[in-house]
């Protein structure tokens, strides 16, 4: 092997992420399926960090899931995406970071497409002065908002209260890491590692103690692919996919998964439940499942937050086998207790995979 | 069990090490030139049978690597011999004769 080739290769996929002043933008259904992982990761990034976020209050979607489900056009996708640069520019920032996978492909996309084709930029720039007389300039900085927890993983380490360590034996948890396909996959160059080596979790799950699982299926997708899933007849291709991803990883007994995509963790928390529903069969121990979480909620952990305050409970897996584990103390009584002590209900409890 | 509406597809997936390739050794063995088919696909473009039945030699051969034997030899029993893919085969492979020679082997092996 020439270490030198190898290095080289690797400097292809490295990223210098800027260290501070960033302009930030939600995502439309994180919000809703894991409700606290933004705000967490902007009270790690701005209180525990110290870094500059600014959101804006006007941004919207970035109309990637109209897009990738055939309902608007290309040029419709990249007016939305202009009036979200027009946004940065206004509020004077240049280095932007998204929260969503399926944004951090759809900006990529975009501009790499107005590099290409500099007639389509120009097309779109008219297009969003007609619609909202707005003008925008491009990022200088590009980010997804992993990319920021992987830059300060080390400061978040230096400042946590729990590891990624089993406490009472000590050894490492086992940690699949599992990345969006729209990260990496489509323009390799942009994303920690590439697609082949994809190193945005793994850097966070070494980091904070754990240990990354290599299993055969590991850079198979999740299953969630909009079209698969949009239509009720195909969601069991989606279906197929995760369970073909779990049976895979089965033998390695994983403590969790840790994954930087909306639909990914997702689907592979909620398909547990459907497939033990289906097969009677589980995957974690004891008649419960994996936990699957967003890197924001493992870093919430690790620095101590009240799990309930993370929105754990809104995971379909139950999430006490992982808190055991790692020592984290937390109240079960307020599992389903919301802001003020308000009873947010119960849930149903399945048959075939443990809740609680 | 509750019906979603949907369930869990076969994986298609096949376990190499078990596949037992004993017999498609003999027949690389009587016809070595089996292994210069790069799947092109003029013969199942010419093939009379094909426009109605799924007899196809590259599926043929890529089913006995993979080990499905008995699905191979199913299509096996579609093909007329009227010798159409021999003639267009553009690397001169007697497919004609590895048919014969596939029908002939695998049937024993079943005895």
């Amino acid at each position: 092997m020439i270490v030198e080739g190898k290095q080289k290769i690797w400097a292809d996929y490295q990223k210098d992420i800027p260290d501070d002043h960033y302009y930030y933008v939600r995502s439309c259904i994180r919000q809703s399926f894991f409700p606290a992982s933004e705000v967490t990761f902007l009270d790690i990034t701005r209180n525990k960090l110290g870094k500059d976020f600014y959101e804006n209050p006007y941004h919207t979607t970035c109309g990637g899931i109209a897009y990738h489900s055939d309902s608007i056009p290309q040029e419709t996708a990249m007016t939305i995406i202009a009036r979200q640069f027009a946004l940065m520019h206004e509020s004077g920032y240049e280095n932007y970071v998204c929260s969503c996978i399926t944004s951090f492909g759809c900006y990529t996309e975009t501009l790499e497409t107005w590099h290409e084709f500099p007639e389509l930029e120009a097309k779109i720039r008219q297009y969003l002065w007609d619609s909202c007389k707005k003008e925008f300039a491009k990022p200088k900085y590009l980010a997804h908002s992993s990319d920021i927890i992987y830059k300060f993983r080390n400061e978040i380490a230096a400042k946590a209260k729990y590891k990624l360590v089993n406490a009472k034996t000590g050894k490492p948890l086992k940690v699949v890491e599992h990345i969006g396909c729209h990260y990496a996959k489509m323009f390799p160059s942009k994303g920690f590692g590439g697609a082949e080596y994809p190193h945005v979790l793994v850097g966070m799950i070494e980091a904070w103690g754990g240990e990354v699982v290599d299993y055969p299926e590991r850079r198979h997708c999740c299953g969630f692919g909009f079209r698969q899933y949009f239509v009720q007849a195909n969601r069991g291709y989606s279906m197929s996919n995760t369970y073909k991803k779990f049976e895979s990883m089965e033998p390695y007994e994983p403590d969790l998964i840790i994954t930087n995509c909306p639909g990914c963790p997702y689907f592979l928390d909620r398909w547990q439940y459907v497939i033990a529903e289906q097969t009677g069969k589980t995957y974690g121990k004891n008649g419960y499942g994996i936990p699957a979480l967003t890197y924001e909620e493992v870093a919430g952990l690790v620095l101590g937050y009240n799990p309930w305050d993370l929105g754990l409970q809104m995971h379909q897996v139950a999430i006490e086998p992982l808190l055991d584990k790692m020592g984290i103390e937390y109240d079960p009584k307020a599992k389903y207790k919301g802001v003020n002590n308000k009873d947010l209900g119960t849930p149903e409890n399945p048959v075939n995979i443990k809740l609680m | 069990m509750i019906d979603f509406g949907f369930s869990i597809s076969k994986s298609s997936h096949i376990q190499m090490d078990d596949v037992d390739l004993k017999t498609f050794k003999k027949l690389e063995a009587l016809n070595p030139d089996i292994n210069t088919c790069m799947s092109c696909g003029l013969c199942t473009a010419t093939c009379s049978a094909g426009n109605f039945t799924d007899v196809s030699f590259r599926k043929i051969i890529l089913m006995l690597q993979r080990g499905k034997d008995k699905e191979a030899l199913q299509k096996v029993k579609r093909c007329m011999m009227c010798g159409k893919c021999m003639m267009i085969c553009s690397r001169g492979i007697n497919t004609r004769n590895i048919l014969l020679s596939i029908t002939r082997l695998y049937n024993e092996e079943e005895k």
